[in-house]
């Protein structure tokens, strides 16, 4: 494990070519929430060749369905949801230029292979931390999809975001090479 | 007969969402802290200490603990000698949470139609009640917010009496491999065992809110408990799923009769953020 690492977003390929899984770093800049419904969304924009409400290129998705905010709180608290739900949709947003993805849980093989091929990386937030990281999270603005509610496309400033390179743009996987470390099975 | 205002049910519904939703129990808080002193994963243990550090700030803030507040579960013990007067039951327990989700800044996760429209109700209600009638006149509720992270993990077995408390275990050990790291471990594994498909897997849920450190009261079940335990930490999932010997903080295993031909098993596996709250009108 190697020491944490802070970058900022938007990220270039040298950036993520940098970072191996089971590095620990601290996001600053802007990051995008998105989860199934806004998923869907980009896809069928994708796909019926139309322009998408941000550009994809160098940014970071985090799959997030926050709680709303209290006042006095820029935002809510927003950990991260479950992966592999988005996993039908993001061979497409890699292609036109996604960088990284922060969620938690296991990605299909297409997700990998695509994320090697377009140079992308995946992160992991500590499931079930949303308060915590809801701290980082500095500035919060919905800009896509505002019939969505807590799906809706927001753009969050974040500062010292705490995550870790769970599957690098290698193909290096925590959640394949860590486990067996630990397992006691015979 | 005792008469139980309905207002006073829709009070209390309120009241126990908000607790669970910001207050991680003594007995997980407890049990997190036991498995950090015993984790030898680097990462697992941060993650571990930054579960504990999210449920303190959570509750001294008075913030949802995950932002998935969940589906609305509650079981609930009406003594049949309690009459609920000006308003309707069902009615009331949905007013309640409702309010709780409204007052409490907490995620309306439900919608509609699971299929077609998928359209936000808004309200986080419908919840989903069990209602079980017993003697007495006084009205116990317990509210669980099911998160679905770990919901989606959920499986059932329909078993024969040839697999045994082997075969049980086998079952149950495989359903959290098979989770990996998507439900938010460490996690309580709930099981239902016995009654019919659909009542091992209420009774699997029910038994994720038993406390930790509590054990079936009849000790061959408490055995298999302990055994699954065991065996699900030497998976080497770990916190977060991210590699540790802390995969699971308890399993809890309720029984029922039933059919001569089956043996039906239930797993229902609730995140770290097990959230439940009880109370009696």
């Amino acid at each position: 494990m190697s020491e944490e690492i802070k970058i900022t977003t938007p990220l270039d390929e040298s950036i993520v070519l940098k970072l191996k899984a089971g590095d620990s770093v601290k996001i600053t800049g802007n990051i995008y929430t998105g989860r199934d419904a806004a998923h869907k969304r980009l896809y069928e924009l994708i796909e019926e060749g139309k322009d998408l409400p941000f550009s994809l290129e160098g940014q970071i998705i985090y799959y997030v369905g926050p709680a709303p905010a209290k006042p006095g709180y820029a935002c809510g608290p927003a950990g991260p949801t479950t992966s592999y739900r988005m996993d039908p949709y993001t061979t497409a947003l890699l292609e036109k230029g996604l960088k990284g993805m922060i969620g938690k849980g296991l990605r299909s093989k297409e997700v990998i292979e695509s994320m090697k091929k377009n140079k992308a990386v995946y992160f992991a937030a500590v499931g079930g931390a949303a308060a915590l990281i809801a701290k980082t999270i500095k500035k919060s603005e919905v800009i896509a999809y505002s019939d969505l509610g807590a799906e809706a496309i927001h753009r969050y400033y974040v500062e010292d975001f705490p995550a870790i390179v769970c599957i690098d743009a290698y193909g290096n996987n925590l959640y394949k090479s860590e486990p067996p470390k630990y397992r006691k099975e015979l | 007969m005792r008469k139980i205002e309905a207002r006073e049910i829709s009070e209390k519904v309120k009241n126990l969402f908000l607790e669970a939703n910001f207050n991680i129990g003594k007995d997980v808080l407890e049990a997190l802290e036991k498995a950090l002193e015993k984790e030898e994963s680097k990462v697992g243990k941060d993650a571990l200490k930054m579960i504990i550090d999210n449920n303190r700030l959570a509750s001294t803030e008075k913030l949802a603990i995950c932002q998935d507040t969940g589906l609305a579960v509650l079981f609930i013990e009406v003594g049949q000698e309690a009459c609920i007067i000006n308003g309707n039951y069902v009615e009331a327990i949905n007013k309640g949470v409702e309010a709780a989700y409204q007052e409490g800044y907490l995620r309306k996760s439900v919608v509609d139609d699971p299929v077609f429209d998928r359209k936000n109700t808004k309200t986080n209600t419908p919840a989903f009640i069990y209602t079980d009638i017993i003697p007495g006149d006084r009205i116990k509720i317990t509210v669980l917010p099911k998160g679905f992270g770990s919901e989606n993990m959920s499986g059932l077995a329909m078993l024969t009496a040839a697999h045994g408390a082997k075969g049980i275990m086998d079952f149950i050990v495989d359903t959290v491999r098979k989770a990996g790291p998507n439900p938010c471990p460490p996690t309580i594994v709930g099981v239902g065992i016995g009654g019919t498909a659909d009542k091992a897997m209420v009774i699997a849920k029910k038994a994720t809110a038993r406390p930790i450190g509590e054990y079936n009261a009849n000790p061959k079940y408490a055995q298999m408990e302990k055994e699954t335990l065991e065996r699900i930490n030497k998976l080497g999932i770990g916190p977060a799923g991210l590699g540790g010997n802390t995969t699971s903080l308890a399993v809890h295993i309720d029984y029922l009769p039933t059919h001569i031909a089956g043996m039906p098993v239930a797993v229902n596996i609730c995140c770290h953020a097990a959230r439940h709250a009880s109370g009696e009108i």
